[in-house]
């Protein structure tokens, strides 16, 4: 009770920010207006299981997925250099590593537009090699490579803090033990990393499986993803309604996700995030 | 718990003044002296910058707050959701009924727009507002194909050539509900306007059908990727054609022969306004035949201006791309509001597409 007071703010930004806005979602989610009189429906949520709009959901989940391994499998060994180096030398590279992060983030997934275009710096470097010209932008593959391009640092960044402060002293028992390297990055170095593990998973899964403007800008509004579909229902169809509805399933599945995640970080030490 | 009570309420009271101290934008507060902003809200790459920078330099005492937005849609739910008070906006044609049935815009004041008498009067009294009481002309233009001459050889005369398998991955459609839809029609030789469900079902199927051979759905950029000629055709507006045509000779305009939609954006006073006065010193400023000119010159589009008609290069006007004869353009239309019912199947047809 004491100490209550300080913890003010905090409520009642949370009333204000998360509390109220959650239930004017609900509320758009289960009504609709029809002739001027709202009633309550589940029309909308009947509407998401629709094919077309469970394809959305489907290639947001796949895509999110996709980047999220490709992340870990790019991050993880990064976090270990990273990790691994003389103090001098490592805080410089992990500068290099946080500067792009410092730059728009819009800024720099424009930059890749010019990159992937046909007519774009890849593509002349191909030409120029007198190697075919490659379909880059407005591709699959260009929403993905914008996704772990930008969200890489999410997934480097706690499995670095992790690893650093692993007890040296473990890893020299298991050699003394005479576990060969193999066996100490298995046994030893990969389990105590699995919270920073975690966390980057959920760092890189949440914005990936939501974004809206990386498949905007880089899959042209062709592969609409979750986030679009939302963003084009408030800000093009005005029918908050529907877009209400799917923004609840979203707000499920991540629930879900951090719900698995959460099995694999029994101690709960997943770098604090969630 | 008095004392929680009253921290509590403080808090609550600042929190409030924070939130009023944000809500309300563009008041005229500031530098001292009791500027009016006026806020402007147009479309993308609409208005050359040194007719702001004039009026400004005109009237001393208007600031105008500048932003843009990419179509008509997106314009309106910003206006509807009334988050921030627009003083100027530029809506086409059927949205300008739908503004004007919904009561989203003032009347203006026409003893205020001075400049008035040089709109010719072929754009005036025309169905959207019937007695010119809401809207100001601003441009017009149609919709057409944007094409590169040396990657489509053929003749470009139909919307079907955007169905051509031929150009898998090179068209480029645009990224605006009522015109993709629209033109959708008009290739399968309906009205724009449709209120047929069998149609606009067809022409839903149709574009579906289309989407692998899409290569993007744009606004704003489909110009700059078809003067890096990075796609063959596109779908656009007849001033951002002549804008790319003017920086690539490769280009071309064509309107197809099933015809297609002829629009006017308008400059209408949003019914939030604060400030009706400078917005309607606002928009006589921009129906000047000078301003004018400076905008026709730098975004291409067609004025309905008959003193920036003179002031123009012959050659720009007998361009059949800025100022195609109305009279002689054949089975082209204005696209009128469907009602809200009809406008949900449009929403709901174009959302289908893109989630496709």
């Amino acid at each position: 009770m004491k100490k209550g007071w300080i913890s003010y703010p905090y409520i009642l930004w949370m009333i204000i920010f998360t509390i109220v806005p959650l239930l004017l979602v609900m509320y758009y989610g289960f009504t609709k207006t029809e002739n001027g009189t709202t009633v309550l429906t589940p029309d909308n949520f009947i509407r998401v299981m629709e094919p077309t709009y469970l394809k959305v959901l489907w290639r947001s989940v796949l895509l999110a997925l996709v980047s999220t391994v490709v992340c870990f499998i790019i991050g993880y060994p990064v976090a270990m250099i990273l990790a691994g180096r003389d103090i001098s030398r490592k805080s410089t590279l992990v500068l290099l590593f946080v500067i792009p992060m410092w730059m728009n983030f819009l800024l720099r997934t424009y930059a890749w537009m010019t990159l992937l275009d046909r007519k774009g710096l890849i593509n002349t470097l191909l030409g120029a090699l007198g190697l075919p010209q490659l379909n880059l932008l407005y591709t699959d593959f260009a929403v993905i490579l914008g996704m772990v391009y930008n969200f890489l640092p999410f997934m480097v960044l706690p499995i670095y803090s992790v690893l650093r402060k692993i007890d040296r002293s473990l890893i020299e028992a298991a050699e003394d033990l005479g576990s060969d390297t193999v066996t100490v990055f298995r046994k030893v170095i990969f389990p105590l990393s699995l919270p920073g593990v975690v966390s980057g998973i959920t760092m890189v899964f949440m914005p990936a499986v939501t974004t809206f403007i990386i498949s905007k800008l880089l899959g042209g509004s062709q592969y609409m993803l979750i986030g679009n579909l939302i963003e084009d229902q408030f800000m093009r169809v005005y029918d908050w309604n529907f877009g209400s509805a799917v923004s609840i399933i979203m707000m499920l599945l991540i629930l879900l996700s951090m719900g698995v995640m959460a099995r694999y970080d029994k101690e709960g030490t997943g770098g604090g995030l969630f | 718990m008095k004392k929680r009570i009253a921290s509590f309420a403080v808090l609550l009271l600042a929190v409030a003044v924070i939130l009023t101290a944000c809500g309300s934008p563009g008041t005229g507060k500031g530098d001292g002296s009791e500027k009016v902003v006026l806020n402007v809200f147009n479309w993308g790459d609409y208005m050359c910058d040194t007719v702001l920078e004039a009026f400004e330099k005109e009237y001393p005492h208007i600031k105008v707050n500048y932003e843009t937005y990419t179509t008509n849609e997106d314009m309106y739910v910003k206006i509807k959701t009334g988050g921030s008070a627009y003083d100027v906006a530029f809506p086409s044609d059927y949205m300008i009924k739908r503004m004007i049935d919904e009561g989203l815009v003032k009347e203006i004041n026409m003893d205020n727009i001075p400049n008035y008498k040089y709109i010719d009067d072929q754009f005036k009294n025309l169905s959207y507002d019937p007695d010119n009481k809401y809207s100001v002309p601003y441009l017009w233009g149609t919709v057409g194909i944007l094409y590169n001459k040396t990657m489509v050889t053929e003749p470009v005369d139909s919307w079907s050539i955007l169905w051509d398998e031929k150009y898998k991955k090179q068209i480029i459609m645009s990224d605006s509900e009522r015109d993709s839809i629209g033109v959708t029609l008009k290739m399968l030789g309906y009205s724009m306007n449709t209120k047929n469900i069998d149609e606009l079902e067809e022409a839903k199927q149709k574009m579906i059908e289309q989407k692998p051979l899409v290569l993007a759905y744009l606004v704003d950029e489909a110009k700059d990727m078809m003067v890096a000629e990075s796609a063959a055709m596109a779908v656009v507006w007849s001033g951002d054609a002549l804008i790319a045509m003017g920086e690539n000779e490769n280009l071309a305009y064509a309107i197809p022969k099933e015809g297609t939609n002829y629009w006017f954006d308008c400059m209408v006073i949003p019914s939030t306004s604060k400030h009706q006065k400078e917005a309607e010193i606002f928009i006589n400023f921009l129906c000047d035949p000078e301003m004018s000119l400076r905008n026709v010159d730098y975004i291409g589009y067609a004025t309905p201006n008959t003193e920036t008609m003179k002031m123009l290069d012959p050659e720009v006007i007998t361009n059949s791309t800025a100022y195609p004869d109305l009279n002689q353009l054949e089975n082209c239309e204005i696209f009128e509001y469907p009602g809200d019912e009809v406008n949900k199947i449009y929403n709901r047809i174009w959302t289908e597409v893109k989630a496709n």
